[in-house]
């Protein structure tokens, strides 16, 4: 997110910085540390740390506790103010090269078999051709998930985004039901995490996978948080997934920035199952001058990911 | 004193009923707890290991569980509707099968719910339903209207009872049971002594209660649809959904009455009360539920299929070719609604035999029906599913998932011989104040 960084940052933003770079966070409202064992060390230095209320305190550095973004509660539940994030995915260079998919599961500490993000091989109709279609979760402004959920476990953001804290969820699976994009998946079986991510759980990090209970991309909002894109968008080989803020105008995928509205109506955008009513956050360009034919896509997979498309796979070579 | 004496001679009757097991339903309970028994291992192996045992995956993220979970939701609340409508309508010839009305509906409404915290991830929160709870969801409302209906059925079958309760305490030398028993009859029976009175006074009461439990069950089983009505998904998001589970609920529930008529007419030796008059009767309403059924489900294939939405008929396809759910779909058309309305049409089909037979054909139809009211509209879902692992595309249902079914079904049957132990299935005192009216009526006739 280039053009975000070269906006001047709002007062709340640069106190979030502050807290950031000074790698310790006291006062009140803040949960504790993640999963970081604790050095204890006998030199203490007196430290000065800015609490969030903008107060300037002086701690003993071995009394601090790292954090990477401050949690809480009501934070993480309204999201960051004046934003609306959106993504915007090129179907016209995609070449289901998965990098995306492994990003996005390397970043959230997902076992192997779980994808958030999916890449499906699609075809319109029967005269039509075949395309790649990475699908995240596309957080709907009107989310048929979040008006079920009977106990607010999954819910939306002001900046857009939809998240499921996993502490609340009670895993009845109809958020799962009602999208009809199946973008959830739930945890059926204890996964094996690694050390870091036990016992701790941020709704906006989502790396600690509880058992029973539901999970599903996330559009990375501690990163956006830090002004970094999701790892979706940077894994990509290909520039494929655009990360920015409807708000700002603005889409990115790291390397080329777009106008994003001028990016929509230049490249016909469209959303996916617009006739739904769920109003997606996510808007597919065309695959049209695509960058890559279809069957490229198919090299070098993995037997398992191969035989997914095994029935489509059939009609392409031909 | 004459209805005193009515009321203690068909008491009588129901005397060996009431205080012993015989030998043969002390081998039948032990048949059933083998069932029990297997229910409880597939219990403690999902709570043990989690939904990883089950057969549910992601995109059949619901199985068997909830398709029971309808199945015993509807008789709950067919059970109250039905005798609810005898006893609004003054159905005489009705009156001995009230009683076994009401015990389906407590006992299903208390069985159903079991299955719905059996597909929950994490009952260890349970209570976020109550400190939480969403008025916006549909999970709510229905947790809102299972309670309400548990309430209101306990309620309504106590309320019934009362009149019997007094009886058996009054009685309650004739029967050779413990101290316990008897003194629970005296607590139950809150000193009711049949003033004329008290039954002006409890009558008013079982028509106040009749009249409200027959919209809350119809509300009730229209709220069940909705858990899948208000989802966007083929099969599910429609507009029939509501009345088509009434009917299926009531239908189910007709069918479930047969049965019991038969089996305990034959175990306990009821053929007085229970005649041929009444399997006829009954045919007749099942063939005029079992119409509107068929009806409801012509519409809604047909409007699916003519319209053919691209998501729907895919779905459609599935119920009407000849796959595994287009057999299932088939039979449970045929047996449900077709056999039985051509059975109980025609008057000399109609012995108690095929009536019967049309009442297990109804209910293992309907039971089928709900299977593929779930399983296939989640094997169909909007986005293609582009996956290897077989459980994931396709859902079977588990020996865990289908031990605990089996268990339910035990459950069932085995609540159905306590209660009939300790209270009478049949009501006496509303049955002998019947033949009383009857024997009235008569003399001043003479």
């Amino acid at each position: 997110m280039k053009n975000e960084e070269k906006k001047p940052k709002s007062r709340r933003d640069f106190l979030k910085l502050g807290l950031m770079v000074g790698g310790g966070i006291a006062g009140a409202g803040m949960l504790s540390s993640c999963g970081k064992d604790e050095a204890i060390s006998f030199n203490c230095k007196k430290v000065k740390v800015l609490t969030p209320e903008g107060k300037l305190v002086e701690v003993d550095e071995c009394n601090m506790k790292e954090m990477d973004t401050p949690v809480n509660e009501k934070e993480v539940r309204e999201g960051i103010a004046g934003k609306k994030f959106t993504m915007v995915i090129d179907l016209a260079r995609c070449k289901n090269a998965r990098k995306c998919v492994e990003g996005c599961q390397r970043e959230h500490d997902l076992p192997v078999k779980d994808e958030w993000l999916r890449v499906y091989l699609m075809k319109d109709s029967k005269e039509e051709g075949y395309y790649w279609f990475p699908k995240p979760c596309f957080h709907c402004d009107s989310p048929p998930c979040v008006n079920v959920c009977p106990v607010g476990a999954t819910f939306k953001r002001q900046d857009g985004i939809v998240l499921i804290d996993n502490n609340e969820c009670i895993g009845c699976k109809f958020c799962m039901a009602a999208c009809p994009y199946s973008s959830r998946v739930f945890n059926w079986k204890e996964h094996d995490q690694s050390e870091m991510n036990k016992g701790c759980f941020n709704p906006e990090e989502n790396i600690q996978h509880q058992v029973g209970t539901v999970g599903k991309c996330d559009f990375c909002p501690d990163m956006a948080k830090q002004g970094v894109l999701p790892s979706c968008v940077t894994a990509c080989p290909n520039g494929t997934i655009f990360f920015g803020d409807i708000n700002e105008d603005m889409v990115t995928n790291g390397v080329d920035t777009f106008r994003f509205r001028q990016l929509l109506q230049e490249r016909a955008g469209y959303r996916y199952m617009e006739e739904l009513g769920t109003r997606p956050s996510v808007y597919y360009l065309p695959p049209v001058n695509r960058q890559f034919p279809v069957e490229r896509g198919l090299e070098g997979l993995d037997k398992e990911v191969s035989d997914r498309y095994k029935n489509e796979r059939i009609q392409i070579t031909k | 004193m004459e209805t005193e004496k009515t009321e203690v001679g068909m008491l009588r009757e129901f005397i060996p009923i009431l205080d012993r097991f015989s030998r043969k339903e002390v081998f039948f309970m032990s048949f059933l707890s083998i069932f029990l028994i297997w229910g409880c291992v597939g219990l403690i192996f999902q709570v043990v290991y989690g939904h990883i045992v089950t057969g549910m995956r992601d995109n059949v993220m619901w199985g068997i569980f909830i398709s029971n979970f309808i199945f015993f939701m509807g008789l709950g609340y067919s059970g109250a509707v039905i005798s609810a409508v005898f006893r609004l309508f003054r159905v005489k010839w009705a009156i001995p099968l009230v009683r076994m009305v009401e015990i389906i509906t407590v006992i299903s409404i208390l069985i159903g719910p079991v299955y719905v915290l059996l597909c929950m991830g994490r009952l260890d929160r349970l209570q976020h339903l109550i400190t939480d709870g969403r008025i916006q969801s549909p999970i709510y409302w229905d947790f809102l209207a299972i309670n309400t209906f548990i309430i209101g059925s306990v309620i309504f079958l106590y309320v019934t009872s009362i009149r019997d309760f007094a009886l058996l305490r009054d009685n309650s030398n004739l029967l050779k049971i413990g101290k316990f028993r008897k003194k629970l009859y005296k607590i139950l029976s809150l000193n009711f002594k049949n003033k004329p009175a008290q039954i002006k006074y409890l009558k008013q009461a079982i028509n106040i209660i009749s009249t409200i439990i027959i919209p809350i069950a119809i509300i009730l089983s229209t709220i069940l649809s909705w858990i899948f009505g208000m989802t966007l998904r083929p099969g599910w998001h429609s507009t029939i959904f509501g009345p088509y589970f009434v009917f299926a609920s009531i239908y189910s529930g007709t069918g479930l009455l047969i049965i019991l008529m038969f089996i305990f007419r034959k175990i306990y030796k009821l053929e007085k009360y229970i005649e041929e008059k009444h399997f006829k009767y009954v045919s007749i309403i099942l063939m005029i539920l079992g119409a509107f059924y068929g009806y409801l489900t012509f519409t809604e294939y047909l409007t699916g299929w003519y319209g053919s939405e691209s998501w729907e008929l895919e779905l459609i396809f599935k119920f009407f070719t000849p796959t595994f759910y287009g057999i299932l779909f088939f039979c449970s058309s045929l047996f449900g609604i077709i056999i039985p309305i051509i059975v109980a049409a025609i008057p000399k089909l109609r012995t108690i035999r095929n009536v019967t037979i049309i009442g297990v054909f109804v209910v293992v139809s309907l039971w089928i029906k709900r299977y593929i009211l779930i399983i296939p509209t989640l094997e169909t879902p909007l986005l293609p599913i582009q996956d290897t692992r077989p459980e994931y595309i396709t859902y079977s249902p588990t020996w865990v998932e289908l031990s605990m079914v089996a268990g339910g079904f035990a459950l069932f049957i085995t609540l159905f011989i306590i209660i009939s132990k300790f209270m009478p299935i049949i009501s006496v005192a509303e049955v002998s104040e019947a033949i009383d009216n009857e024997n009235l009526n008569q003399s001043k006739i003479l």
